[in-house]
């Protein structure tokens, strides 16, 4: 039932994206039917929730790390999944109307029903880790929201910031998270919220504490992270109403009431949050008054309402949370109400700007009285709703003492009580009364019921929860701060009247004062506006460009486009990280045994030796460098059967093999030699860096080598043959223990051959193709292009080496071999043909279709895994058994086969590709007459002798 | 003189020779690097495995002892991943040259002062 409720937007949201095909009316009736449905889901789970239920629903995702995709529903939760899928529906009913016939409805609706489900998410979630999640993704998709008008660098621009902003307080808030839950010792709430006393006696309970309030100080745009809410408002105004009345910037508060019973009560949580909460309803209250922008000012007035509740939570006494509790729905109510009603005046009369309206009320009298109630209920005036919460929070203001201070809070909550009052009156005063004006960009008149039903819905509510508390909110708004409060806060009876106390007092000065404000408003403006305040933007802006400036700097110094350079920096510090962390700590010498080196050994590492070293000093004659690293591949090949891995011998030399054709042939188009160029200092400091590297890391290996070895492989040893139906222990590891390692392995071979034919299939257009028909060859040719001996050699040795390569594939198992070599072996054979008797001609005779080589290797692998799940075996497993043929005797099949002919097709099909394309190039630029009529055995020798004799005579 | 000696100071020489040579100018030298690197870096992996003379890792009952199989498995991949790696960077050197006329890393053209 929760999984349904959670997924129903998120995966609803394509439900709009399909219907706007039937038009704009299906695609607002899909959104608004995937919203109903789970609102009705939501509802047949109230009455359970109001018994004090708890509903919980889990499936393990990732139980290793602790992540669940828990959720639960409790009554705070409830409420909050209501006003989210509640407002979210009067939004798309309103946003139906709102949106121009040119917006992309589907896009938007789509936008819309994952922002809700991401929101849902975060309500539901009892694993802080999905809720970390969801809190993501509530900032990405607010971001395509945001910047739903692409075409206004306004919108961008607000996007981005918001962005920033809240996904920089969702990195905090990870962290945060993630110390709080290693500290509870799980990540479910459920768990984390009944162990106040070992996290706050917990040292890491202050870190937690401020990367927590980072996330929600930023989602909840409190000072100084306030700047991103007003940019917010360039989204369509649909969005800005949902976003900023109950969904996104409720987040941050309802992270605050969530983790309440754990964070709060202590000084830190006090100071820190009531004074932020403070600090931001004064400040944001001030800001809005002088906003003409009716979405501006009802931006800052959002923040100041935030500010609002986020005091009250960082009090911290159980009866400040309750009215928290009580003022998040009064505020998500008139503040919908008025963001709705900004847009249908924004849409009649053309303007938001407060300075251009006025009069309005005769012109769209429903709009307006819509307007004056919700108005009236922002400014906190009897008998609204929102007076009742702003009455109990100057009440909950009035007891409270800040750092000694018995005066603070009440005056600071009484002066943002005013500024409210005036601004709250100034948007029903200067947009609705006063004289009706001629020059509205539009004529203005009432708009459909469309745009005034939703919030004439909202501002019923204003009025019903104004006049009868008790009887509408009250259940609800106790049983919430009951589990706000793990139960701490008393029941309250909610009740318009509370007597007369020093908070009716403070309500009454705040009017009075507020419409005193508002009297001399353009005197003040005058003042405000002269004031050059700075403009959180601008420095928003400023820094940005200074992060972007310093990152560059850095860049260019380590990056400016020589990979000389990047390079040199990267192995330096590899160098420089290995020793420091090499000479921190105390060098002690291994304590096992060597193994003697025997006189061949020590013969082979001469050679080695200098083999490398004359690749090193002869690296600019290329031709003869290959020669000296062959030597060296050979050297290691050898060492491999020395050190007993067979399997990796056959490996490397016949990789060895390929490698250098590839090379030669790729050499026979590049310059042959390197010019000199570095001068001697730079030599001397690569030198040095290659030394400094190599010691490095002969080092680490001969320290490890010299310790004893705990080694997992015991497991695979033991279970090779019985399991895996083979005595070759590394070619059963190959195609059963890892075979999913395999698997990706050949498919990285597969895309690199892809990935070769790519850059060859071009390479006679363009400028490579000029520079290839230039091109003339500049070493020395042998007379006989096709030597005899070697073409008849070839072709003789050819079948015996696919003899061999089947060999060696049909013991892999068992001894030495396997598909990769065999693979190998047969590319090897068949390269020779290549190589002896030209590319035309054993292309010819090949046919084989490289490319579809590649995927049926990979297929037969992948289908050869996906076998074993039609036996109900993980992926990969392998099955064998014994079987017995008259004359042959007993033999073994196993599945692994069938992957080890999925690996050996791929290891053919991606090395031929390769070099049969490089080869094919090369052939075509050495414009060979291709020899197409000739068949195999009828080359005559003296051919080529005549072709030259023929072009000396010219 | 042990076995691992001489190894780990192949390793040292493989890793140096390969390191100096991926920081040289032009596109083939480099490749030669990432080659020598591939060696050095498939010995010390396999060598994580202890060095083990005459007991391949062959199932055997009868066997008291035998080499640790798991990185010879790892070095098996590692081996055919390099060809791979190296194959490509062959190809896309040469590709470059012809494309840009240099084989210079950076595409600087012949004689062009150098940054």
């Amino acid at each position: 039932m929760l999984f349904l409720l959670a997924l129903l937007p998120l995966l609803g949201a394509l439900a709009p994206a399909l219907a706007i095909r039937f038009g704009r009316n299906a695609c607002a009736l899909a959104a608004g039917a995937v919203t109903l449905s789970a609102l009705i889901v939501l509802g047949s789970m109230v009455p359970g929730v109001m018994r004090g239920e708890v509903f919980t629903a889990s499936v393990p995702w990732i139980p290793a790390l602790g992540l669940n995709a828990s959720l639960f529903l409790d009554p705070l939760g409830l409420m909050f999944a209501g006003m989210i899928l509640g407002i979210g529906l009067l939004i798309i009913i309103y946003a139906r109307f709102y949106l121009a016939a040119a917006d992309p409805m589907g896009r938007f609706f789509t936008y819309l029903l994952l922002f809700q489900g991401a929101m849902l998410g975060i309500v539901l979630s009892d694993n802080v880790l999905l809720l970390l999640i969801f809190w993501e993704l509530t900032s990405l998709s607010s971001f395509l929201l945001i910047g739903f008008w692409r075409h206004s660098a306004e919108a961008r621009q607000g996007a981005r910031m918001a962005l920033f902003v809240t996904g920089g307080g969702g990195l905090a808030l990870i962290g945060g998270l993630l110390i709080l839950g290693s500290i509870a010792g799980s990540y479910d709430l459920t768990v984390i919220l009944q162990q106040k006393d070992v996290i706050q006696a917990s040292p890491l309970y202050l870190p937690a504490l401020l990367l927590i309030l980072g996330g929600c100080f930023t989602k909840s745009a409190q000072f100084p992270f306030h700047f991103w809410l007003p940019h917010a408002m360039a989204a369509p105004t649909p969005v800005s109403a949902y976003l900023h009345s109950a969904t996104m910037v409720k987040a941050g508060v309802f992270m605050l009431a969530r983790l309440w019973p754990v964070l709060a009560g202590t000084d830190a949580w006090f100071l820190i949050v009531a004074t932020t909460g403070l600090v931001t309803m004064v400040f944001a209250a001030c800001v809005a008054l002088f906003k003409d922008d009716l979405k501006g000012l009802l931006a800052y007035s959002t923040i100041s309402h935030l500010g609002f509740l986020t005091m009250l939570f960082g009090i911290g006494t159980p009866m400040a949370a309750l009215v928290g509790v009580f003022h998040i729905i009064n505020h998500a109510t008139f503040k919908a109400a008025l963001f709705l009603n900004a847009g249908i005046v924004d849409h009649e009369a053309g303007t938001r700007d407060i300075k251009r309206l006025g009069g309005l009320f005769g012109l769209m009298p429903i709009a307006g009285t819509l307007a004056l109630v919700a108005g009236l209920s922002m400014a906190g005036v009897p008998p609204l709703n929102g007076f009742i919460s702003k009455e109990m929070m100057l009440y909950e203001a009035a007891d409270t003492v800040w750092l000694g201070q018995a005066w603070v809070f009440p005056v600071l909550a009484t002066l943002g009580a005013t500024l409210s009052v005036a601004y709250s009156l100034r948007y029903i005063v200067h947009v609705y009364l006063g004289k009706r004006r001629d020059d509205y960009p539009k004529s203005p008149h009432d708009p459909g019921i469309g745009l005034w039903g939703p919030p004439a819905v909202l501002v019923a509510l204003v009025i019903a929860i104004g006049l009868a508390p008790a009887l509408v909110a009250g259940p609800l708004v106790n049983l919430v701060a009951g589990a706000v409060t793990n139960g701490a806060a008393e029941p309250e009876h909610l009740a318009l009247w509370h007597g007369v106390t020093p908070a009716l007092f403070m309500s009454a000065i705040a009017i009075a004062l507020g419409a005193a404000l508002l009297m001399g408003h353009r005197r003040l403006d005058r003042l405000w506006q002269g004031a050059g305040l700075p403009e959180a933007k601008a420095m928003f802006d400023a820094s940005v460009r200074g992060a972007v400036r310093i990152a560059r700097r850095g860049t260019d110094l380590l990056q400016n486009g020589s990979l000389q350079r990047g390079m040199a920096a990267l192995i330096g510090t590899a160098v420089v990280v290995g020793f420091a962390g090499f000479l921190s700590a105390g060098y002690v010498p291994g304590e096992r045994p060597g193994v003697p080196a025997s006189p061949a050994a020590v013969v082979g590492w001469i050679a080695l030796v200098a083999a490398t070293a004359m690749v090193v000093l002869t690296h600019k004659a290329r031709y003869i460098s290959l020669i000296y690293i062959g030597i060296v591949g050979l050297i290691i090949s050898l060492a491999f059967v020395h050190l007993s891995a067979p399997d990796l011998a056959l490996t490397q030399i016949s990789v060895e093999v390929v490698t250098i054709l590839l090379m030669l042939l790729a050499l026979n188009l590049l310059p042959k030699q390197t010019p000199v160029e570095s001068r001697p200092w730079r030599k001397i400091r690569d030198g040095g860096v290659a030394v400094a590297a190599g010691l490095g890391v002969g080092g680490a290996a001969w320290a490890i080598m010299t310790r004893p070895l705990d080694s997992i492989s015991g497991y695979f040893w033991e279970n090779a043959y019985s399991g895996g139906g083979g005595t070759n222990v590394v070619n059963v590891i190959l195609v059963d223990f890892r075979g999913f390692d395999t698997f990706g392995e050949i498919i990285v071979l597969g895309i690199a051959a892809l990935g070769i034919f790519a850059l060859l299939e071009r390479v006679e257009t363009g400028a490579s193709g000029k520079r290839l028909a230039a091109w003339k060859p500049d070493t020395v040719r042998s007379p006989e292009h096709h030597p005899m001996m070697l073409v008849v050699a070839t072709r003789l040795v050819l079948p015996l080496a696919v003899m061999v390569a089947l060999y060696i594939f049909l013991r892999g198992h068992n001894q030495p071999g396997g598909g990769f070599i065999a693979g190998l072996v047969v590319a090897v054979a068949i390269l020779m043909q290549y190589m002896a008797s030209g590319f035309a001609f054993a292309d010819q005779r090949l046919h084989a279709d490289h490319h579809s080589m590649i995927g049926a290797g990979v297929l037969v692998a992948a289908l050869t895994g996906l076998g074993s799940l039609a036996f109900g075996a993980p992926f990969l497993t392998s099955a064998f058994d014994y079987f017995s043929l008259p004359l042959i005797g007993e033999f073994e099949l196993a599945t692994a086969i069938l992957f080890d002919i999925g690996v050996a097709l791929t290891v053919i099909g991606a090395v031929m590709l390769a070099l049969a394309q490089l080869s094919q190039v090369a052939e075509r630029a050495e414009k060979e007459p291709q020899p197409e009529t000739e068949t195999a055995m009828d080359i005559n020798p003296g051919r080529d002798d005549a072709a030259a004799a023929t072009k000396a005579d010219q | 003189m042990t076995m691992e000696l001489l190894v780990a100071s192949a390793i040292a020489v493989l890793t140096a020779a390969g390191v100096y040579l991926v920081l040289r100018g032009r596109t083939f030298p480099v490749v030669l690097g990432l080659a020598f690197l591939s060696y050095a870096i498939n010995l010390f992996l396999f060598a994580m495995g202890r060095l083990v003379i005459d007991q391949p890792p062959i199932y055997d009952k009868a066997a008291e002892a035998y080499t640790d199989p798991l990185p010879q498995a790892l070095v098996l991949t590692a081996i055919v991943i390099a060809f791979g790696m190296t194959a490509f960077v062959v190809i896309l050197a040469l590709r470059t040259y012809l494309e840009t006329g240099t084989d210079q890393v950076d595409g600087h053209k012949d004689g062009e002062a150098q940054p």
